[in-house]
């Protein structure tokens, strides 16, 4: 019987099972065990303080008529309106910066993993992504000025007279798809290359063109892993301050640069919940802060159901795997 | 050989493989070298600043603030332009942010990881996962927001006493933009993406040779820590790296937190050494956006992105670097 | 139907010290032992024709472990039923038996790293020293009962720093390098790898052959001077210059700690065991000595399996 041992004398003795207990440890390794604990403890205490705070917060300020008002320069809270426009912004950049990223990436990933020659290309390929992984934001802002304002792309962005203003929503969507690109680009990789070799054989050995092998098969294996890296570089995008405060202009509200529909938005110039956020906060201009809470509890939600999304796509793919 | 009429698609394609693999090729051609070129124009544009400057640029001397209003002012009255920087005290105070923040985050970071791979129960473990990922994904200007009207107050009103406000009053003004409030923030910010890295790299150490340890009387804390964290330096270090880029380019949050006075702090001031403000180079540039239109400040800020640049490639060798000697042992 | 019995094993080179085989005496003098190297009578039975290289234990054996009626379950299912067995230092004892029989999983409760997979559990008693093993902390019993694997896994460390490792680990205080020196040389000699390292104790572990990893892993586990030591199929990956080394070497040690090893190479049973468990699908079908196990199986399973009629 598991857990009693019989005695020459006939009566069951409770046996007791020795598990490995901390007592033979060195006292050095009981500390460690007890800051692991401890700190393990702190993170997620500063983690539930810092989104119950901006929860409070958020409540505290956040009124539906903020979401629907565009925001006006004014004195006082209660003239300066909501942060629609900067709603909008968000969106539009969003929406652009993925536009351009997603079919640049999905390529360069696709060439590194399927075609790959000549192998010197596919190196400097792999360490040019890693680099501009690394690349801080402000730096691709400061690029991104520099090639915006330049005559030749000056079709971009407003001009006047002979000066490109440089400063656009396509000029920052421009420059948040490099954001983006990175994530991406690995992110389809590593589904392209976690379809086993004998799926292609297959697909090849019926005939097929390896592109159509790609568009066809591999492609659409891998499509959860391409719309994680999406929503990845979707995060990246939204939560990015350095590149919209310095490329967007920085007009509380959307200003068209000129008539054409949707193009006249593209060219102008407006503001992002990232940078109205920055501006209402202490260091920027506007300086009103419960503005700032609340624009920033709607970032943190969006961002939060893009975490949430991700995670969802992580777990249906557990259930979808090849035999192999 | 002939042409089956029952087999399908037997027409040769436009897109036949090779030009696909050429047009995607020439793609990723198109997209390196617009990386190339964005570091040579973004070196070229700042180079000015550095030829006025020669290496006296990285020294210190007189007052950031100072300097960079007069290249300001000089740029939009036209005439002869004003390029004297000297940008030590915003290295300087680059470094020690970057470099407290970062051996803070690696220690307890590491701790974390190991906590959430192995030593945490089961219900903990489900929570940790997610909360990592959530506060990686948090946009540094939240951060930022909650350093500025939380953060800045606390240590301005109730941590730092008067007497201290007083002795430097006539240098700085103590008000709570502080190194520590940065050093704090910019060490959360980064923890999560070390414990990720570090928890996916001790994840992927081979099973047996943990289980060769226990089965050799080793108990679990020496067995993981020794034999498993061991394993999985090479994770450490790409970790380490990668979030020391990302605290180089901090920008936004830096700049809400951190003060904006050039001021280098000094850590022979004692205790008031963690009080005083910074203004790491990051934040720099993006506290100056407005100046860009005059040219000497063009060049200069440009000059500051180009040493960041060069910082992160820097980084990223010091990386591989570090992991050649841990491939003798097997363990890369 | 005489054709589809498999035909009867024939001894063909036998031991001095055997104490003889079994019942049929009357086939053993009609059969004559054929020339060695031949096959008689057309049966492929290469592997009994070779002489046994090694000598016999003496016959003087201390009783370290013992298994009384010991059955593992994973998560339900059983893998091992009722086991009851010896292990003695001074003889070697091979676990032999098809895939899947259970004697991998019962090598495996002798130090208690079952309890590492969920949802293992053990019934019966495991007595070290005449002491339920249970009642032992794990950590010291995995010190006095080592293993050594299939897949030799030595850490990615210097050779010096494998065993200086183990040993470092032991006491409470963190002893210092060059008290560390003699234990480690020690148990690489008693391992037999001294000479082939002694030049260059720091080269990686990893970059060794794969018969000198092995090696450096039974050193390993001898460093913590074990009661019992276990071998988990150690010599399935290597070559048959390695194998013929450790095969040596395990005879060697069999007077310092008692040996089992578990093994699906019943040449290599018949080559170093002196005691031999028959187990078929988690319960033990015959336990004896290798002469009686391999010569004159009582049991119908044993003799198909030793015959090669399975497995």
């Amino acid at each position: 019987m598991n857990g009693s041992a019989v005695t020459t004398a006939g009566a069951v003795v409770p046996r007791k099972k020795a598990i490995e207990s901390t007592a033979t440890w060195r006292r050095s390794d009981r500390l460690g065990l007890a800051l692991c604990w401890l700190l393990g403890i702190l993170f997620c205490a500063i983690a539930a303080a810092i989104v119950i705070f901006m929860l409070v917060q958020g409540v505290r300020y956040l009124r539906p008529s903020l979401l629907v008002t565009s925001p006006t320069a004014g004195f006082s809270e209660s003239q300066t309106g909501g942060f629609l426009d900067p709603m909008i912004g968000t969106l539009v950049v969003a929406v652009l910066g993925l536009a351009i990223a997603l079919p640049i990436g999905v390529t360069i990933a696709v060439w590194l993993s399927e075609y790959g020659r000549p192998f010197w290309l596919a190196r400097v390929t792999e360490s040019t992504i890693e680099m501009l992984a690394g690349v801080p934001d402000i730096v691709l802002a400061l690029f991104g000025l520099l090639i915006f304002s330049s005559p030749i792309l000056g079709f971009l962005s407003r001009t006047s007279g002979h000066v490109v203003f440089g400063r656009s929503f396509l000029a920052a969507g421009a420059m948040l798809s490099l954001v983006a690109l990175p994530l991406i680009v690995s992110s389809t990789r590593e589904g392209l290359q976690a379809v086993p070799a004998h799926v292609r054989e297959a697909s090849l050995a019926v005939g097929k063109t390896r592109f159509a092998t790609i568009r066809r098969v591999l492609l659409p294996t891998a499509r959860p892993s391409v719309v994680t890296g999406s929503m990845l570089g979707l995060g990246r995008i939204i939560g990015d301050t350095a590149i919209i405060v310095v490329l967007l202009g920085a007009t509380l509200t959307l200003n068209q640069a000129d008539n054409t529909p949707l193009l006249g938005l593209l060219k102008g110039t407006g503001s992002t919940l990232t940078s109205f956020i920055y501006q209402n906060s202490p260091t920027g201009e506007g300086n009103q802060p419960t503005k700032a809470y609340a624009a920033a509890f709607v970032l943190l939600l969006i961002v939060l159901a893009l975490n949430a999304g991700v995670d969802l796509i992580a777990r249906r793919r557990k259930l979808t795997t090849w035999s192999s | 050989m002939m042409q089956d009429p029952l087999l399908v698609e037997q027409r040769p394609h436009w897109w036949s493989d090779k030009r696909a693999g050429l047009t995607l090729g020439a793609v990723v051609c198109a997209a390196v070298a617009g990386v190339v070129a964005m570091l040579v124009f973004v070196v070229v544009q700042g180079w000015p600043s550095f030829a006025h400057n020669g290496l006296s640029w990285f020294g210190s001397g007189g007052s950031v603030d100072q300097q960079i209003k007069a290249m300001f002012l000089s740029g939009e009255l036209g005439g002869h332009y004003v390029y004297t920087f000297h940008a030590w005290s915003l290295i300087w105070s680059t470094l020690l942010i970057v470099g407290i923040a970062v051996a803070l985050s690696l220690g307890c970071s590491l701790f974390i990881a190991v906590f959430v791979v192995e030593f945490a129960p089961d219900s903990m473990k489900e929570v940790l996962q997610p909360v990592v990922r959530l506060l990686a994904s948090v946009p540094s200007v939240i951060y930022g927001l909650i350093g500025v009207l939380v953060i800045v107050p606390f240590i301005g009103n109730h941590l730092i006493s008067q007497q201290q406000k007083a002795s430097v009053s006539h240098i700085i003004s103590l008000s709570g933009y502080s190194l520590l409030a940065a050093v704090l923030i910019l060490t959360v910010m980064i923890a999560p993406l070390m414990i990720s890295i570090f928890a996916d790299g001790l994840r992927s150490v081979p099973r047996h040779w943990l289980e060769a340890s226990m089965a050799l009387g080793i108990n679990r804390w020496r067995t993981f820590w020794k034999v498993g964290v061991r394993a999985a330096r090479p994770a450490v270090v790409a970790g380490t790296v990668l979030a020391t880029a990302r605290a180089l380019g901090e920008a936004v949050m830096l700049a809400m937190v951190s003060g904006s006075v050039g001021f280098a702090p000094n850590p022979f001031d004692g205790a008031i050494f963690f009080f005083e403000p910074s203004r790491p180079l990051a934040a720099t540039i993006i506290q100056n956006v407005e100046g860009l239109s005059s040219p000497p400040l063009k060049h200069t800020l440009f000059a500051i992105a180009a040493v960041l640049l060069l910082s992160a490639m820097l980084l990223s060798l010091a990386g591989w670097a570090a992991k050649q000697p841990l491939k003798r042992y097997g363990a890369a | 139907m005489e054709f589809l019995t498999p035909p009867p094993v024939r001894w063909l080179a036998p031991d001095a010290d055997d104490p003889g085989p079994a019942p049929h005496t009357s086939e053993r003098e009609r059969l004559q032992p054929p020339a060695p190297g031949q096959n008689g009578n057309g049966h492929a039975r290469g592997f009994l024709s070779a002489p046994r290289r090694r000598a016999r234990s003496s016959g003087f054996a201390i009783e370290r472990m013992e298994l009384q009626d010991v059955s593992v379950a994973y998560s339900g299912k059983s893998a091992v039923k009722s086991v009851s067995l010896p292990v003695r230092q001074g003889e070697v004892l091979a676990l032999i038996g098809p895939s899947g029989c259970g004697k991998t999983t019962l090598l495996r409760s002798l130090n208690r790293l079952t309890e590492l997979t969920r949802g293992a559990t053990l019934e019966g008693r495991i007595a070290l020293d005449g002491v339920d093993i249970t009642t032992i902390e794990p950590t010291l019993l995995r010190r006095r009962v080592t293993m050594v694997f299939q897949q030799p896994n030595p850490f990615p460390m210097s050779v010096f720093d494998n065993i200086a490792y183990v040993l470092r680990e032991m006491g409470s205080r963190r002893p210092r390098k060059r008290a560390l020196e003699g234990p480690v040389l020690d148990a690489l000699e008693r391992a037999g790898l001294l000479e082939e390292v002694r030049g260059d104790l720091s080269h990686p572990a990893l970059r060794l052959s794969g018969g000198q990893q092995q090696r450096l892993c039974i050193a390993r586990a001898l460093a913590v001077q074990p009661e019992v030591l276990l071998l988990d199929e150690p010599c399935s990956a290597l070559d048959p210059q390695s194998t013929q080394v450790i095969e040596d070497l395990i005879v060697q040690l069999r007077d310092e700690v008692a040996v089992v090893i578990v093994t699906h190479n019943l040449q290599q049973a018949y080559r170093i065991a002196d005691n031999v468990a028959f187990m078929y699908l988690g319960e033990l079908v015959e336990y004896g000595t290798a002469g009686s196990i391999f010569g004159s199986p009582h049991q119908q399973r044993t003799k198909d399996y030793v015959s090669g009629a399975f497995g």
